[in-house]
């Protein structure tokens, strides 16, 4: 346990070493501190809008980070052949994958948590409302759906060969999972056989990202999402995050390194 | 070997010396685009109307607070309203526009249906899935920075203006701003009957001034006449509208005529032409003035003859 730790510390420092977290959240308050400033018909009590904004902001902003930290992560160890070293200590190849994928996951934990508080502050000081169980419930089901993000861009990058290719393709299916999976099945139902049953096997089997994006309730002042839900979207997230993580530690069990 | 300071003064004063000439070719030249009307223009061209539209149905669904059709559910929508011939975009306009069509409503209230299975019954604690409307506390707010877009995007698209003026002036009591908008919409469109109907109200019932409002709307039907009389399917609604809220600041001021002669147009077209008759019929008997011929039936004619 403790060398996965000392892992995913690494990672973590890789964090604030790099500029990508700096610039997004620089780039994120900017724009929603300008959006918050315009002046709408004189009226300052407009802001489900800047609630909006800034929470695609935060979505588009978290996915970036957990993508390209865990797509660069094993494929830069080995180009710079510090793997070996790494592998020698001894580490197992399942601990390095766990350490990369709990690094990147805690990672991106502690990017949220700045995000949310910032996205906090701007919708509490303009909307004088402070439902703080929500935003919890959104930070927590965003963080879990990036744990299945994390694991199957790890999984990516022991498949593709180039990081930047690995990133495209996961962004690609991400974003494709979050507008489409829940409207999948109205679409197979719809198809005729064996078309119907190909893609309602797909609908069922991809995992459901969209289950996690709460943005609407958030904006829109929704109801606080029922515990029992919430729950047992934590164990969805969980069981696919170990299903996705085993399957990369199977690729790198048998992978060449050289 | 000249000396580089030289060449750089030489140079540059060949770059200002063909600037001053070149600025002046490039101001009148029709491939210019410093007389394009904005950044917007430029970068997006005919898809900004794409995207006003995009807008528009936001607003709408910020009404709906959340609670909205994707265009998936639309197909199945759109299925079912064939049967009562109504449309979804004519839906998304009354929705927000406040007229409001109840068998959109009912049918809305449940597009989702019951869950067909259980990733969607799932899904469903985590998305809005039930019907509410922005309806209080001011909330109508909320939807104005889309229509606000939406104008930015497409100023020739005039329901946005109506619309958002309705929200203000009704339901935020923003007069001024209602009337602002309003005018900024009527500057893209000078033409637009609607618009000009809108600022007629706003005279009327905001501002308590009848005369104003007369003379918007006598200019709103001016237009009305000109762009939708030789039209075989003309906007019959806002021409009563217009023609009727004309009837009655004649009749409020007192000028029966001009209000007889309103109430006789609107009588045209209205679906009840009988309810209008009783009011004109009211007005010749209160104030005695001289009644119009009244048409005869091809049967009484016929009986005469």
């Amino acid at each position: 346990m403790s060398k996965i730790f000392a892992l995913a510390m690494v990672v973590i420092k890789e964090l604030y070493r790099r500029k990508d977290f700096y610039v997004l959240f620089i780039l994120t308050a900017l724009i929603t501190l300008l959006l918050g400033s315009i002046n709408l018909f004189n009226d300052d009590k407009i802001v489900r809008y800047l609630k909006e904004v800034c929470l695609l902001l935060i979505w588009a902003s978290s996915l970036v980070i957990a993508i390209v930290t865990t797509a660069r992560q094993i494929p830069a160890e080995r180009e710079n052949r510090t793997i070996f070293p790494l592998l020698a200590k001894p580490v197992s190849r399942a601990q390095l994958v766990l350490g990369k994928f709990t690094g990147c996951w805690l990672t991106c934990g502690l990017a949220l948590l700045i995000f949310y508080v910032f996205f906090c502050v701007v919708s509490g000081t303009h909307e004088h409302h402070w439902p703080l169980l929500n935003y919890f419930q959104a930070l927590w089901l965003h963080w879990w759906m990036l744990a299945i993000v994390i694991a199957l861009t790890l999984l990516g990058s022991l498949i593709f060969t180039a990081s930047s290719s690995n990133s495209t393709i996961i962004f690609i299916v991400v974003i494709g999972i979050l507008l489409l999976a829940r409207h999948l099945g109205k679409v197979a139902l719809q198809l005729l056989d064996p078309a119907q049953t190909i893609v309602y096997a797909v609908y069922m089997a991809i995992p459901h990202l969209e289950f996690f994006d709460v943005r609407d309730l958030i904006v829109h002042n929704g109801e606080l999402i029922a515990w029992w839900a919430w729950g047992i979207a934590t164990l969805y997230a969980l069981g696919y995050s170990a299903f996705l993580l085993l399957l990369a530690w199977l690729v790198f069990r048998r992978k060449a390194l050289n | 070997m000249a000396s580089p300071y030289l060449l750089l003064t030489l140079l540059f004063v060949a770059c200002f010396s063909l600037a001053t000439r070149l600025q002046t070719w490039y101001q009148g030249w029709d491939g210019s685009r410093t007389q394009s009307s904005g950044v917007i223009n430029i970068l997006m061209g005919d898809s900004r109307r794409l995207f006003a539209n995009h807008f528009f149905v936001k607003a709408d669904i910020y009404f709906h607070s959340g609670y909205y059709p994707s265009i998936f559910d639309h197909a199945k929508l759109h299925e079912s309203s064939s049967m009562t011939q109504t449309t979804i975009t004519g839906e998304q306009h009354d929705h927000i526009a406040n007229g409001r069509d109840h068998h959109a409503e009912e049918r809305e209230g449940d597009f989702m249906g019951t869950p067909k299975d259980w990733v969607e019954r799932f899904g469903r604690n985590f998305y809005i899935s039930r019907h509410t409307h922005l309806e209080s506390n001011g909330d109508e707010r909320e939807i104005l920075p889309w229509l606000r877009i939406s104008a930015d995007l497409d100023p020739q698209r005039v329901e946005t203006y109506t619309v958002a003026a309705y929200w203000l002036r009704n339901r935020l009591g923003k007069v001024k701003e209602a009337e602002q908008f309003l005018r900024e919409g009527l500057r893209a469109n000078p033409q637009s009957y609607e618009i000009l109907f809108e600022l007629g109200r706003v005279a009327f019932e905001n501002r308590k001034d009848s005369q104003v409002a007369r003379n918007i709307w006598e200019l709103a039907l001016r237009r009305w006449r000109e762009q939708e009389e030789r039209k075989s399917k003309p906007d019959v609604f806002l021409h009563q509208q217009i023609v009727g809220h004309l009837a009655e600041v004649e009749e409020q001021a007192g000028n029966w005529d001009a209000a007889k002669k309103y109430l006789d147009e609107l009588k045209k077209y209205s679906p009840s032409p009988l309810e209008i008759q009783k009011q004109i019929d009211n007005i010749l008997q209160q104030h005695s003035l001289p009644s119009a011929p009244q048409p005869t039936s091809s049967r009484d004619s016929k009986l005469k003859n």
